[in-house]
C-alpha cells in the first residue's frame, strides 16, 4: 500500500489537542504513522484544514423502511438522478438517496462511518444487503430492542442477565452494534393502535413501563460491557410539552457508571434531542425547551446527545415509533407509509415539508440549533439530522454554517416570514455563541467515536489511528464569512482518505476503498434457559424458522468484528 | 418575437427524447446551435439537427420565442415540455410528456397526444386540437401535487385518469373521458363537456368538477344537495350539485366542512 | 444414505415457506423427496430430476431448430447484443436471487436498458398505489399472533398461495390468538365463489368491476353518510353492517390480488382500499397486504429501490439517469410500441404472461432467455442459456411477500458445469466490459 505525507495542513484533532497547528499527517498501511519513506506521495494541504474522518452517530440509511421511502416516493428523484462522470454509479434521490448516493455524498463530506440507527432484527438481512451494496464508507447498524417481546418479559421479572443473552445473541444473528430503543413500549402498543406518551404509561398486555424498559436495558449494556451506549429516541417525540419526559427519561441514567473497556463514558446517548425539547401545551404556544433539557444534559456526565437539526427541506421522516409517524400523518395527510414486525418492532414513513414560512417548523430549526450551542461538552454532543427525518445528510454544511457563523444564523432567522414568532418562541437570537473548528471536529469526529466506543482507532489522527482522513479547502485563518461558502467547502472534501487510500479527490470519487460492516460479538455464559425460550418464540409466534433467521455471512464480506467478553460476570 | 420552425426531416426508429424541443432551451440561440441541441434514442445521443430542418432564430428570452413544429412527431416525446414562456405551435400527432411540467407561454398541438401530456402542468395555456391519451394533467407518480396552475383544454376524448392529484387550474375536455377523472383531486376545476365513463371524483379532497354529459355510473360517495345555475366556460346551465366524496376527508374552513362537488348539467 | 435438508426455502410462490424438508440422495446430486410443501412447490423441486433437462445454451438457427453452443459462446453473443442496441428490456428477475440481480442492474445501467419485473403484469398496480398513497402493514408475523379480522379481496390463496392461510392467515394460534380460526372472522370479497370463499364465515359477491364502488361505500359507511341501497350488488344494510364490524375488530388485515390489480381502474382500487385501512386505523388497528405471487418480484423491487429509489420499470437507457413511469417504461408498452430494440429475459416466463401483440413484438427482436427450464419464451428466443435453479441448487437472497428477506438454501448440485444466474451474469457483464473497451461489438 502506498505512503502519504500530508504537508503543511492546519490540523484539528481532539485526541491529541491539536487546533488548528500546522503539522504534517503521515500515513502507512492504512495507518497514521510517525514518519514515512522519502518516496511517500506528498499532499500539499497548504491553507487546508486536515480533520480525522467523520463519524454519524445516528442515520436511516438502510434497511427496509429506509427503502420504502425510496421506492415510494419516485417523485423525490424524478429530476434528481443523474451519473457523474468517472466510476460512480447512478446518483438518485434528494431525502433519501440510494445506496450510491449515500456512499458517495457521506465521502465528498469527509465521512468515513455511518450507523444505521435502527435495524429490526427480522429485517437484519436487509439491512446487511444495502450495507453491501453502499460505496466507501464503514458502517454498523443498531438493532432495535425497546418492544421486544423476550426483552419486556425478561425485564418484567427483573431478568437483566437474561436480557443480556438475549441481546447478545441478536447481535450475534443479526450482525449488530448495540442497542436501540425507540418510544419504548410506545410501538408495541401501537400495535393495537395505542401509544406510550410518558415513561409511566403501562404497555398494553405486557404489564411494564418505559421507565423499566429504559432501566433494564441500560443495565443490560453496561452487564454486557458493549463499545456503544444503550441509544434512545424518547416517547413522546414531536409534542408540545415533550420536555419534561425527556428530562425523565435521562434522569433514569443518574448514577449508573459505564463499565467497558473502549473508553466510552457514557451509559446512555440520547438521540435526535431537537425533537424532544419542547415546551408549551399545543403548536400554537410552543416554545424552546432547549435550555432546560440541556442544562440537565450538561450536569450529567454520563450522557451524549446528537441534536437532530432541522434543515427547512422538503424530507421524508421515517421511524421504528409507528404511532408517531400514524400522528404526524393525521397532520399533514401526505402517503402514509407503516410496517408492523412481528414480537420486536414497527416502522412508520411520512414525506414531510419543513416549510421556512410557517412559524412552527421555523421554531424546530431554532431549537435544533439551540441544542449544539448550548452544549457545554462538544465530546458528548453530536451534530446529526437524524437523516431524513430532520432533513437530509447532505445538508450537513449548512447546518455546520448556521452553527459557525452567527452571522449566517441571524440571516436566515430574521429573514423568516414570521421571525418575530421564531425569535419570541425559542432563545436563538440572544446565543451568541459560535461552534469552532475544534469544536467541530469534537461533534463530529472524536466525541462520536468516543461515543460509539471507537476511539482507539477512529475520530483521530494520532500515530496508530486508522488513516481516515478529510482534507478540506478550508484555510482557519480566513474562515469564509459567507454562508454559501461555508457550505461549499465542508460540501466537498479536498480530499478523503479512507483506510489509507485516497476516495475522494477534489470531490470527486476516485476509489470505492474496502467497506467494513462493523459489528459487536458479545460472549455471554451458556443460557439454556434463553435458548429455550428463543426456540419456543421461533416454534411458535415467528413466521420464519430460527435457523433462517441469522445474517450470513456473504452479506458482511469484509467484517470488522469487536469482541466483548461477559462470561466472567455470572 | 422570433420564430423558429422545425421540420421533421427523418423519423427515429425507436421514439425520440426531444427535452430541448421548448422555448426556453431555444432561447438566445441561432438554428446552427439549436440544431446542436441534443435529442435520446436510449443510449444513442443524437441532436435536434439530425432529426428537423430547423430555420429562422430565437428571441432573446424563451418569451420571445416562437416555435413551429411541422412534419410528423407521433415518435416525439417531451415536446414543450417544463416550457416556461414563449409559444409553441405542433401541427402534429405528438406522443408522450407533450407540454408536461410546463410552467407559462402557450403551447398548441394540433392533432392528437399521448399519454401524460401536461403532467404536474404549473401554469400557462396548453390546447390540443385533437385527442388526449391517459393521465392528461394528472401527478407524476407518487407526487401529491398534480396540475396546480394554467389552462389546459383539449378540443376531443381524453383516457382514463385525467387530472389525477389536481390542486389548482384549469382542465377543459370537450368530449368524452374514460374512467378515473379528477381522482384524489384537492382543488381546480375541471369541465368535461361530453361523457365520463365511472368514478368520476374518487377519493376528492377538495375542487370542483363540471359535467355536461353524463356519467355511466356515479360513486356512492355523492349526494345531490340542489340546484344551482350558472355559467360555466361560456354556457350558461342549470346544475344539480352533488357534494362527495363522501367517503373521504375534507378539511374544514371557520367549522364548515369543505366538500368537493361534482354539478351535472340538468 | 439419504439425507434430509431442513428449513429449506420453497421457491415458487411469495408465501416463502421457510420448513420444507428435502430428502436428497447420497451423492447431493437428486432429489428424492419433499415435505412440508404444498402440491406447486413440491413440483418446483421434483423439476429438478426431469428428464431432458436443457444442460448447455443452444442457438436458434434459420430453420427453427436448436443447436447446442457452448457458454462461452452464449455469452459472447448476449453482450454484443447489449452492447449494441440502444435501449434493452431486461425483464424477469422473480426467481432469481438478489445477488444476481443486483449484477444484472449493472449490467444494465452500462448497456441502457430497462428493467422491469413480474409487478408489472402482476402487483405493479398496487406498487402504483403505495407509491400514490403509502401502506399500512405488517409482518404475516403479525396476523398471525393479533389477526381477529381478516378479509380476502379479490384474492384465492387457496389455489395461488396454498400454504398461506394455514401459516399465516386463518388457521394458526398465535400469541393473542390462541383460538386459531375460531377467534378470526374471515371475509372473503369477490365477484365469484372461489375455495378461498369456501372458508370465509362471509362470502360478499361485488359485481365484477365494481370494487372501487364498494370500496368507497365502505368508507362512506365507515365516516356515518348516507349510501344507495345497492353498491355493486351488495346491499348497504350489509355494507353498515361490515363496516361496524372492522370497527369493532381489535386487529383487522385484508389481503388483496389480481381480483383487484387487474380490474378495471387497477392501482385505484388499491389506493381506495388503503385508504379504507388507514380509516379503520382511527378506530382500531387494521392493516393491508398485497399476495405478491412470483417468488422474488418482491426482492427484485427491494434491490431496484435501494440501487435506483424505484420498484420496478426502471429506465436507465439514457445510461446517465434512472426513469420510472408505468405506462412508458414497462415492459409491455414498451413491447407494444416496439420501444425496445431488444429483449434480455431472465428468471421468468413473458411469453406465457405477456399480452400476444407484446410477445410478436418481442419475437422480432433479437431475444436472450436465461431460464432453468425449456418456456415459452425460450422458444422465441435466439439463445436459450440454462441456469443452476435458484433456491434448489444455489442459494441467494429471496424476499417475501410482506417483505422479509429469507437467505435461500442449495439443496443439491447443479448438473455438472452448469453455471448459476450470478455467476453468468457475471461472465457477461465482463464481456460487456471487454467490449465497450474496445468501443462496441
Amino acid at each position: 500500500m502506498s505512503e502519504y505525507i500530508i504537508k503543511n495542513g492546519h490540523v484539528f484533532d481532539a485526541t491529541q489537542g491539536i487546533k488548528g497547528d500546522k503539522k504534517d499527517i503521515c500515513v502507512k498501511d492504512g495507518k497514521i504513522v510517525d514518519k514515512v519513506g522519502s518516496s511517500a506521495k506528498v499532499i500539499d494541504a497548504k491553507d487546508k484544514t486536515v480533520m480525522a474522518g467523520a463519524l454519524e452517530v445516528h442515520a436511516h440509511v438502510a434497511g427496509p423502511k429506509v427503502n420504502a421511502g425510496r421506492w415510494y416516493r419516485p417523485e423525490d428523484k424524478h429530476f434528481d438522478s443523474h451519473k457523474k462522470p468517472g466510476i460512480t454509479r447512478i446518483e438518485g434521490g434528494k431525502s433519501i438517496p440510494t445506496v450510491f448516493k449515500t456512499g458517495y455524498e457521506y465521502a465528498r463530506l469527509g465521512f468515513t462511518f455511518a450507523m444505521e440507527a435502527a435495524m429490526p432484527p427480522l429485517y437484519a438481512r436487509h439491512v446487511h444487503e444495502e450495507i453491501h451494496d453502499t460505496p466507501i464508507i464503514d458502517e454498523a447498524a443498531l438493532p432495535v430492542f425497546g418492544n421486544n417481546w423476550f426483552v419486556m418479559e425478561y425485564i418484567k421479572n427483573n431478568e437483566i442477565e437474561n436480557t443480556a443473552a438475549y441481546i447478545a445473541w441478536i447481535l450475534r444473528q443479526t450482525k449488530g452494534y448495540g442497542i436501540k430503543c425507540v418510544n419504548p413500549g410506545g410501538t408495541e402498543a401501537w400495535a393495537w393502535g395505542l401509544n406510550c406518551l410518558t415513561i409511566h404509561d403501562q404497555v398494553p398486555y405486557f404489564e411494564i413501563t418505559p421507565a423499566e424498559i429504559i432501566t433494564g436495558l441500560i443495565k443490560a449494556n453496561e452487564y454486557l460491557g458493549l463499545p456503544h451506549s444503550f441509544h434512545i429516541h424518547q416517547n413522546d417525540l414531536g409534542n408540545p410539552g415533550n420536555y419534561k419526559t425527556t428530562i425523565d427519561s435521562l434522569k433514569l441514567a443518574e448514577g449508573i457508571k459505564a463499565t467497558n473497556n473502549f473508553g466510552r463514558e457514557q451509559v446512555m446517548h440520547s438521540t435526535h434531542l431537537q425533537f424532544h425539547a419542547y415546551k408549551g401545551t399545543n403548536w400554537g404556544d410552543f416554545e424552546s425547551g432547549a435550555k432546560e433539557v440541556m442544562d440537565y444534559v450538561n450536569k450529567q456526565k454520563n450522557l451524549t446527545i446528537d441534536t437532530g437539526n432541522v434543515t427547512l427541506d422538503e424530507t421524508t421522516t421515517m421511524t421504528a415509533d409507528g404511532p408517531f409517524e400514524h400522528h404526524l400523518h393525521g397532520l399533514n395527510h401526505l402517503k402514509w407509509f407503516n410496517v408492523d414486525v412481528e414480537l420486536e418492532t414497527a416502522a412508520g414513513i411520512v414525506p414531510f415539508i419543513y416549510d421556512p414560512n410557517n412559524a412552527v417548523f421555523a421554531s424546530q430549526w431554532a431549537v435544533g440549533l439551540e441544542i449544539a450551542l448550548y452544549a457545554k461538552d462538544p465530546m458528548r454532543c453530536f451534530i446529526t439530522t437524524d437523516h431524513p427525518n430532520a432533513g437530509p445528510f447532505t445538508r450537513y454544511p449548512r447546518v455546520y454554517s448556521w452553527l459557525m457563523s452567527k452571522k449566517v444564523r441571524d440571516e436566515r432567522l430574521n429573514t423568516f416570514k414570521k421571525a418575530d414568532k421564531v425569535i419570541a418562541a425559542t432563545n436563538l437570537a440572544n446565543i451568541d455563541r459560535e461552534i469552532t473548528l475544534y469544536e467541530l471536529s469534537q461533534m463530529t469526529r472524536a466525541g462520536p467515536a468516543k461515543c460509539l466506543g471507537l476511539s482507539k482507532d477512529y475520530g483521530g489522527l494520532k500515530p496508530g489511528m486508522n488513516a481516515d482522513i478529510a482534507i478540506y479547502n478550508i484555510n482557519p485563518d480566513k474562515f469564509p464569512s459567507s454562508g454559501a461558502e461555508i457550505e461549499k467547502a465542508f460540501a466537498n472534501v479536498a480530499y478523503l482518505f479512507k483506510d489509507g487510500k485516497i476516495c475522494v479527490e477534489g470531490g470527486k470519487v476516485v476509489d470505492m476503498g474496502k467497506k467494513n460492516t462493523f459489528w459487536v460479538d458479545a460472549k455471554v455464559p451458556e443460557n439454556k434457559q434463553v435458548m429455550h425460550d428463543i426456540r419456543e418464540k421461533f416454534l411458535r409466534y415467528y413466521s420464519v424458522n430460527e435457523a433462517n433467521y441469522p445474517v450470513p455471512e456473504s452479506y458482511a464480506p469484509h467484517q470488522h468484528i469487536i469482541s466483548v467478553d461477559a462470561t466472567t460476570k455470572a | 418575437m422570433n420564430t423558429v420552425t422545425l421540420t421533421v426531416k427523418k423519423q427515429p426508429e425507436l421514439y425520440l427524447e426531444c427535452e430541448n424541443a421548448n422555448p426556453d432551451a431555444f432561447a438566445g440561440k441561432k438554428a446552427a446551435d439549436i440544431a446542436k441541441l441534443g435529442a435520446y434514442q436510449g443510449k444513442e445521443i443524437s441532436t435536434l439537427g439530425d432529426f428537423f430542418t430547423i430555420t429562422g432564430e430565437a428571441g432573446a428570452t424563451a418569451a420571445d420565442t416562437k416555435i413551429i413544429v411541422n412534419g410528423d412527431c407521433t415518435k416525439m416525446k417531451y415536446l414543450g415540455a417544463k416550457m416556461t414562456a414563449g409559444e409553441m405551435i405542433v401541427n402534429s400527432a405528438c406522443d408522450m410528456y407533450t407540454g408536461s411540467w410546463m410552467k407559462g407561454g402557450k403551447l398548441t398541438v394540433n392533432g392528437d397526444v399521448h399519454s401524460f401530456c401536461g403532467l404536474a402542468m404549473a401554469g400557462g395555456e396548453f390546447t390540443i386540437n385533437g385527442n388526449a391519451g391517459n393521465y392528461l394533467g394528472a401527478a407524476y407518480r407518487g407526487d401529491w401535487r398534480g396540475m396546480s396552475g394554467g389552462v389546459l383544454r383539449v378540443k376531443g376524448n381524453a383516457g382514463s385518469d385525467v387530472a389525477s392529484f389536481m390542486i389548482g387550474g384549469t382542465l377543459i375536455v370537450e368530449g368524452d373521458v374514460d374512467i378515473h377523472l379528477g381522482t384524489h383531486m384537492e382543488g381546480g376545476t375541471i369541465i368535461l363537456k361530453g361523457n365520463a365513463n365511472r368514478r368520476v371524483g374518487g377519493q376528492l379532497v377538495k375542487g370542483e368538477i363540471y359535467v355536461f354529459g353524463k356519467i355511466n355510473v356515479m360513486m356512492p360517495g355523492y349526494k345531490p344537495v340542489g340546484e344551482k345555475e350558472m355559467e360555466v366556460d361560456g354556457t350558461k346551465a342549470m346544475f344539480t350539485d352533488f357534494i362527495g366524496d363522501l367517503g373521504e376527508r375534507h378539511p374544514k374552513r371557520k367549522g364548515e366542512v369543505v366538500w368537493g362537488h361534482i354539478y351535472m348539467k340538468n | 444414505m439419504p439425507k434430509e435438508v431442513t428449513d429449506v426455502i420453497c421457491p415458487f410462490c411469495g408465501t416463502l415457506c421457510d420448513d420444507l424438508i428435502i430428502t436428497v440422495s447420497d451423492d447431493n446430486k437428486t432429489i428424492l423427496g419433499v415435505k412440508n410443501a404444498c402440491a406447486i412447490g413440491a413440483e418446483k423441486f421434483n423439476h429438478q430430476r426431469l428428464p431432458g433437462r436443457v444442460k448447455r445454451p443452444r442457438m436458434r438457427q434459420a430453420d427453427g431448430t436448436y443447436k447446442e453452443i457452448t457458454y462461452d459462446e452464449a455469452i459472447d453473443w448476449t453482450a454484443k447484443m447489449l452492447v449494441k442496441s440502444r435501449k434493452t428490456l431486461m425483464y424477469g428477475w422473480a426467481s432469481t436471487s438478489c445477488q444476481a440481480m443486483s449484477i444484472g442492474h449493472e449490467i444494465a445501467e452500462k448497456v441502457g436498458g430497462i428493467v422491469d419485473n413480474c409487478a408489472t403484469v402482476c402487483h405493479g398496480s398496487s406498487l402504483i398505489a403505495i407509491e400514490d398513497v403509502g401502506v399500512p402493514s405488517c409482518t404475516l408475523g403479525e396476523i398471525k399472533n393479533r389477526a381477529d379480522c381478516v378479509i380476502f379481496w379479490g384474492c384465492n390463496p387457496a389455489h395461488a398461495h396454498p400454504r398461506h392461510m394455514s401459516r399465516y392467515s386463518i388457521f394458526p394460534r398465535g400469541f393473542f390468538t390462541v383460538k386459531g380460526h375460531k377467534g378470526r372472522k374471515i371475509y372473503a370479497v369477490d365477484c365469484r365463489y372461489t375455495d378461498t370463499a369456501k372458508c370465509a364465515d362471509e362470502f360478499i359477491q361485488v359485481q365484477q368491476g365494481f370494487d372501487y364502488e364498494l370500496l368507497n361505500a365502505f368508507r362512506t359507511a365507515v365516516r356515518g353518510d348516507a349510501l344507495p341501497d345497492t353498491v355493486g350488488g351488495v346491499p348497504k344494510e350489509k355494507i353498515y353492517e361490515i363496516a361496524e364490524a372492522f370497527k369493532t375488530a381489535r386487529f383487522g388485515i385484508i389481503f388483496f390480488g389480481m381480483g383487484l390489480t387487474h380490474t378495471m381502474g387497477r392501482n385505484h382500487n388499491i389506493d381506495i382500499a388503503i385508504n379504507l385501512t388507514r380509516d379503520m386505523n382511527e378506530y382500531t388497528k387494521f392493516a393491508i397486504m398485497a399476495m405478491r405471487g412470483h417468488w422474488n418480484v418482491t426482492g427484485s423491487g427491494q434491490v431496484l429501490g435501494w440501487q435506483y429509489g424505484f420498484p420496478y420499470a426502471v429506465d436507465l437507457s439514457r445510461r446517465d439517469q434512472a426513469r420510472h413511469q408505468t405506462g412508458e417504461t414497462t415492459s409491455v408498452d414498451l413491447l407494444n410500441r416496439s420501444e425496445v430494440e431488444a429483449c434480455f429475459y431472465i428468471a421468468t416466463d413473458p411469453g406465457a404472461h405477456f399480452p400476444v401483440d407484446a410477445m410478436i413484438s418481442s419475437s422480432r427482436k433479437p431475444t436472450v432467455t436465461i431460464d432453468p427450464h425449456i418456456n415459452c419464451t425460450t422458444e422465441i428466443s435466439d439463445i436459450h442459456i440454462p441456469v443452476a435453479m435458484v433456491g434448489v441448487e444455489t442459494g441467494g437472497c429471496a424476499y417475501r411477500m410482506d417483505n422479509v428477506p429469507i437467505e435461500t438454501r442449495k439443496v443439491v448440485e447443479p448438473p455438472e458445469g452448469m453455471l448459476t444466474d450470478e455467476e453468468l451474469l457475471t461472465k457477461i457483464n465482463k464481456r460487456v466490459d471487454e467490449l465497450m473497451a474496445k468501443g462496441g461489438a
